[in-house]
């Protein structure tokens, strides 16, 4: 670290800040479920995405015990294995994941790290809390629907999933589709006020490349959201019509117990394609906010600046635009020319290079930095070997021969859990254990905290990686029972077992972390304004929890940007974003040695005879 | 996918040009220029609320790209049949290009202030667009008068959602506009609804590009 980050602007005044036109709520009600204030609507996101995600965890616990212990459970049937697969895949990758990063993250972090009093549209911004919920109660009123919730998986691949048959295919894949069009329409009510926020809502000073990774992921990551979900929305509105009007978007001509159904011509690989398009972006919508809250956990940990943060910024858009090229990746069994399959095994295996960059940035920022294995930070790390072990299953399968033999296995299920379930969880725990005491005031009990992050970390390894070599045997994935496979043998089903009994203790132990965030509400250690001295603006407010407005009368002015840590001579081994140069030169402009030009040992003697940084 | 693609290729065009320009020579670990003029960069000289109608207008782009895309995919089943276009159609389209010549109209007045033909503007700009609107309801009767079900072709599929998205994002417009033309008659200062006057143009002709691109897409059909 040899460089020092200052600014001429010392001694600005602060932005001249007007009465604040925020709506100020006087009774409960106002306050706490009508809010407007993003903060409230980010803790109302964050409650409803936890709340469904149990249900959703519950569900797979059942999978588990009837791929375990298969028939030992009367409840679970054939059909009803298959709605809990279909929900529990819909509801972790829609509701839990997409919610919980952008309408839960992004709304309590953008505005209060890009130096904002509130979302731009505050009164948009409720109404997408609330059409989120509509969506999710809509969801749920599935599982009490003659015929229960659509069994068709979480793909809702047409005709199997609105024929006779597949279980929910009349009420059950009517309130999915109807449900996920609310979702659309809520997000994008909600991404508008995030990527205007960014773009249009900074206070003075606050650079683009003065924001905080994390703010880059959520903003990149709700562009993304924003293009793809349209996808998402015609397939389900053109689903819906097929299924309820009896039109042939994309239902063929089908003959179902002796009878011709109405369906003519339609085309199943255009629902294929749509739904892709949506669904590999969705990847990335959740992937990217979860890079860049890593970014910033490592950084805060290590003590020291993120590596290559320009690089770092250009790799989340890489990785957006190169995650609308890669769809039919998904669709390699439904047959393809080999010449596609060879165009999108390629952009497949492009997007690892920004991807890989990433992990060397992270693991450079580690390199030789003053480590604080708090709890978020052992998420964070957690998060990179996690990243890791999945991204190179998704090189494997990335490529067209190896994939069509192991497109239908549990490889895939291990895979994709890796990569999009495992790691961005174990984000939004680290960025939990991270923001509660912003949110609270209070502490997470760091003890019940690394108990719960050893459990989940090697819980989940005990569970999916014995599952990649399931797949290497072939045990076929969404299959209720094996029956007897001759080419499987019976040591599998140990394994599956054992599986099944890891699984278990992984979802008991989220129990003891439901435990923590109730526990330390009341009783955590107070944590003051900014536990983890760090630099990034939601740490400098006045008062903590924040208030309505953020920032009291005057909104921060920016001097630097978000990673001064441990810079040369200061007092502290960090300076928070707002904190304005101290030493003035001539013509009151800030003057301080460029590092690169003097050396290491000149910028050390400059600024130790002046320090610069220090608490604000 | 090509338009979907095409549309998305642009729009990362657009978001590459802007990130260069926040990105080179920019180093933020050494920054020291002064303030004002680091203050304002990267944002735009515009009101927020324009900038959220941009992109929303991206949105809508997307979803109506893909819908072509979807639409020209799957003209090539075997099943699809020319469509019919009922002659109403180019009437609507006529109705549509005056509603937001209407629109315009409007816009240039509020920017002068003058209160009258803001309220005169709005007044004809609304009732030629539900006039529009009455007319798509006509040309589905006549469709449907002519046994050209939403159900019997793939083609017919496709005119009664296209034109029930468009005209239902006609319909979101049109809340926005009651909202502003409601203010103008109980007579509030031309000033408090030029930026709502002003937006109301912008998504007219936005949606009126794209029923012209629309229609033309139905007249381009496979036989």
């Amino acid at each position: 670290m040899t460089s020092v980050t200052h600014d001429e602007s010392a001694f600005v005044p602060p932005a001249e800040v007007e009465e604040p036109e925020l709506y100020h709520p006087k009774t409960f009600v106002g306050k706490y479920i009508w809010s407007q204030d993003a903060k409230v609507i980010a803790v109302q996101y964050a409650i409803t995405a936890i709340a469904v995600g149990l249900v959703a965890l519950v569900l797979s616990g059942i999978m588990r015990l009837q791929l375990g212990f298969p028939h030992a459970f009367a409840f679970i049937n054939p059909s009803n294995y298959l709605q809990f697969v279909t929900m529990h895949g819909m509801i972790m990758v829609i509701y839990l994941l997409t919610a919980l990063f952008l309408g839960g993250f992004g709304n309590y972090l953008i505005p209060l790290m890009v130096g904002a009093r509130d979302m731009v549209f505050p009164y948009v911004n409720m109404v997408s809390y609330w059409v989120y919920l509509f969506a999710v109660l809509l969801l749920m009123a599935s599982f009490f629907v003659p015929g229960g919730p659509t069994g068709a998986g979480w793909t809702l691949y047409p005709p199997q999933a609105i024929l006779p048959g597949t279980p929910g295919a009349n009420w059950g894949i009517i309130l999915m589709l109807v449900s996920l069009a609310f979702f659309i329409i809520g997000f994008t009510m909600g991404g508008l006020n995030y990527v205007v926020t960014v773009l249009q809502g900074r206070t003075r000073g606050m650079t683009m490349m003065r924001l905080p990774l994390t703010v880059w992921g959520i903003f990149m990551a709700t562009i993304l959201a924003l293009l793809a979900f349209p996808a998402l929305f015609v397939s389900a509105i053109m689903m819906t019509l097929d299924q309820a009007l009896g039109t042939s978007f994309f239902m063929p001509a089908l003959v179902s117990k002796g009878e011709h159904l109405g369906y003519n011509g339609g085309s199943p690989i255009l629902f294929q394609h749509l739904f892709w398009f949506f669904g590999h972006p969705e990847v990335y919508i959740v992937a990217l906010p979860a890079f860049g809250i890593v970014s910033d956990l490592i950084s805060v940990n290590a003590r020291k600046n993120i590596f290559g943060y320009r690089m770092m910024v250009w790799a989340i858009l890489a990785i957006g635009g190169l995650s609308f090229m890669v769809w039919a990746h998904h669709m390699y069994v439904s047959g393809m020319n080999p010449y596609f399959g060879f165009f999108f095994a390629t952009t497949t295996l492009i997007i690892a290079i920004p991807t890989a960059l990433k992990v060397y940035n992270w693991v450079l920022t580690l390199w030789r930095g003053d480590i604080h294995l708090t709890v978020p930070m052992l998420f964070a790390i957690g998060f990179v070997f996690t990243f890791i072990n999945g991204g190179l299953t998704g090189l494997f399968l990335g490529n067209v021969p190896v994939d069509i033999p192991l497109s239908g296995t549990m490889f895939v299920v291990a895979h994709f859990h890796m990569v999009m379930a495992v790691s961005p969880i174990l984000v939004v725990f680290g960025a939990i254990y991270h923001w509660y005491p912003k949110v609270t005031g209070r502490m997470l009990n760091d003890t019940l905290g690394k108990f719960h992050f050893w459990v989940t970390f090697l819980g989940t390894y005990a569970i999916y990686y014995p599952m990649h070599y399931l797949g290497f045997l072939g045990v076929p994935r969404r299959y209720y029972a094996m029956g007897s496979t001759v080419f499987i043998p019976d040591s599998a089903q140990t394994l599956n077992e054992a599986i099944t009994i890891a699984a278990l203790i992984v979802g008991a132990v989220q129990v003891v972390f439901l435990y923590n965030l109730i526990w330390s509400y009341f009783n955590g250690k107070p944590s003051g304004g900014n536990p983890w001295r760090a630099t990034t603006l939601e740490w400098q407010t006045p008062e903590t929890p924040p208030k309505h407005g953020n920032f009291g009368a005057t909104l921060p002015v920016v001097y630097r940007w978000a990673y001064d840590y441990s810079v040369p001579g200061c007092a502290e081994d960090f300076i928070p974003q707002n904190q304005p140069p101290t030493k003035k030169a001539e013509g009151g402009l800030e003057k301080i040695p460029d590092a690169s030009k003097l050396g290491d040992q000149a910028v050390a003697a400059a600024v130790a005879e002046k320090p610069v940084g220090g608490k604000s | 996918m090509t338009y979907a693609l095409l549309f998305l290729g642009g729009i990362m065009a657009i978001i590459v040009w802007w990130l260069v320009r926040q990105t080179v020579n920019v180093k933020p670990w050494l920054e020291q220029r002064p303030i004002e003029i680091v203050h304002g960069d990267g944002a735009l000289s515009l009101p927020p609320v324009k900038v959220g109608l941009g992109v929303f207008l991206a949105v809508a782009t997307s979803l109506f790209a893909l819908l072509i895309s979807a639409y020209h995919m799957r003209m090539m089943g075997a099943d699809w049949t020319r469509l019919p276009v009922p002659r109403v159609l180019w009437l609507n389209s006529a109705v549509l290009i005056l509603a937001s010549i209407a629109m315009q109209w409007t816009r240039v007045a509020a920017r002068w202030g003058q209160l009258d033909r803001v309220k005169n503007g709005l007044i004809a700009g609304g009732a030629l667009t539900f006039s529009f609107l009455a007319g798509q309801l006509w040309a589905w009767q006549q469709m449907d008068a002519a046994g050209y079900f939403l159900t019997a072709n793939p083609a017919y599929s496709f005119f009664y959602l296209l034109t029930a998205l468009h005209g239902l994002h006609l319909l979101g417009g049109l809340w926005v506009w009651g909202r502003t033309t409601s203010k103008v008659l109980r007579g509030v200062e031309v000033g408090k609804v030029r930026l709502s006057v002003e937006l109301c143009t912008v998504y007219w002709h936005y949606l009126l590009l794209v029923w012209l691109v629309l229609f033309a897409v139905l007249l381009h059909t496979h036989t």
